[in-house]
């Protein structure tokens, strides 16, 4: 048991700390209880919320099926967001058959909070494939740009730019309909 | 300086998410299941003993825990002895809760789910198993199942394995009491032993 450190570490140190433990897993539920969330935000951020269920379903079920097996070293917040990424790219590579944008929720909701949501999943589908996983893994996963690299490919460089531009998109998105196209 | 896009971006991920994760769950525990990866489930249900958790393989209720026991340590004690792959499914366990409520409710004397005994093994296994014969609105002394089981000198170790039964209720070690006729310990603590034997007693 080492006390320090513990309550400030937040969730990736805590299930650091458990992975160390050499040969002991923990219930999955924990797993579940302490990943889902983030998972299914980033799920939620590439894909929108309708195709987000299944993605984070898949994912989650990949990890249990390796689960007793998993090196205890393994990271599972980056190896839950680098299989929800490709589950992602599967479903946007099936859609993109269908359809050549991403799919926005429908756009005729009368409802004032839905329409502003519905402002920030449009601004997301407005972005490059790359420029919203790496918004997404970086800021709702907090990952580090090395391990976002890692996971959508390229170098730390070329992720890092992604994300600016990503975010300068946003904004410029969300400023435009908060600012009545003020530009 | 605020940054309006991000808290809006958290704000539309996080919109509903409690709920749907609850969904997500439990249909993730169905797809687990489905594949044969569902090695535990589990479910709590509230009784007049208190909440109890239940858990169970695909072969029957594996461990049964009354209050004294936190949640958490019952199941990391699981995962490490038995498999990690635990989720929570009440389908798994509808079973043994509805049968636990028609005991509880005096409308049972008898469980038919099956247990899985996997926690225990050697004598203790033998005299857990033994304890089945014990019916309801009885009581055997520890030196009696010690004497059923072939042993009559290990009435310790019959208290022991009795202690350490990994499914009372459906197991029934409540109904081994003394040879004074005092209760003796009980794994949910003395009051919960006590109401046992007096619920099975009135009915």
């Amino acid at each position: 048991m080492t006390a320090a450190g513990e309550e400030v570490g937040g969730p990736t140190s805590r299930s650091a700390r458990a992975a160390r433990l050499p040969g002991v897993r923990e219930p999955f539920e924990k797993v579940v209880q302490r990943h889902g969330p983030t998972v299914l935000r980033v799920c939620r951020a590439v894909l929108g919320p309708e195709d987000a269920q299944d993605a984070w379903s898949e994912t989650f079920l990949s990890l249990l099926r390796v689960y007793p097996e998993l090196a205890p070293a393994t990271n599972l917040e980056a190896w839950l967001v680098t299989v929800a990424h490709r589950r992602s790219i599967d479903v946007i590579r099936a859609r993109s058959r269908v359809s050549p944008v991403a799919q926005v929720p429908d756009a005729e909701s009368p409802d004032k909070a839905d329409a502003r949501d519905l402002d920030l999943w449009a601004a997301l589908a407005g972005l490059t494939e790359k420029q919203r996983a790496v918004v997404a893994y970086h800021y709702l996963a907090g990952l580090g740009y090395r391990d976002v690299a890692q996971i959508v490919g390229g170098t730390e460089a070329a992720a890092r730019r992604a994300g600016a531009d990503g975010v300068a998109a946003l904004r410029r998105a969300l400023g435009d309909k908060a600012e009545g196209g003020a530009a | 300086m605020s940054e309006t896009w991000l808290e809006e971006l958290r704000t539309t991920a996080d919109a509903g998410l409690t709920e749907e994760l609850a969904g997500l769950t439990a249909g993730l525990a169905a797809a687990a299941e489905r594949e044969g990866m569902l090695d535990l489930a589990f479910a709590t249900t509230s009784s007049p003993v208190g909440e109890l958790l239940l858990v169970a393989s695909p072969q029957g209720v594996v461990r049964v825990a009354f209050e004294t026991e936190t949640q958490e340590a019952v199941l990391a004690d699981l995962a490490e002895r038995l498999s990690p792959r635990i989720l929570p499914s009440a389908e798994r366990l509808a079973p043994a809760v509805r049968e636990l409520e028609e005991y509880f409710a005096g409308r049972r004397r008898t469980f038919d789910v099956p247990v899985d005994l996997r926690l225990t093994r050697g004598f203790r296994a033998e005299v857990v198993r033994s304890l089945e014969e014990i019916e309801f609105g009885r009581t055997r002394s520890y030196a009696q199942v010690a004497q059923a089981v072939g042993n009559p000198r290990a009435v310790r170790a019959v208290g022991s394995a009795c202690a350490t039964n990994p499914v009372p209720l459906f197991l029934p070690c409540h109904r081994v009491v003394r040879s004074d006729g005092s209760f003796g310990a009980y794994r949910g603590g003395h009051e919960v032993k006590q109401f046992l034997l007096e619920l099975e007693h009135a009915a």
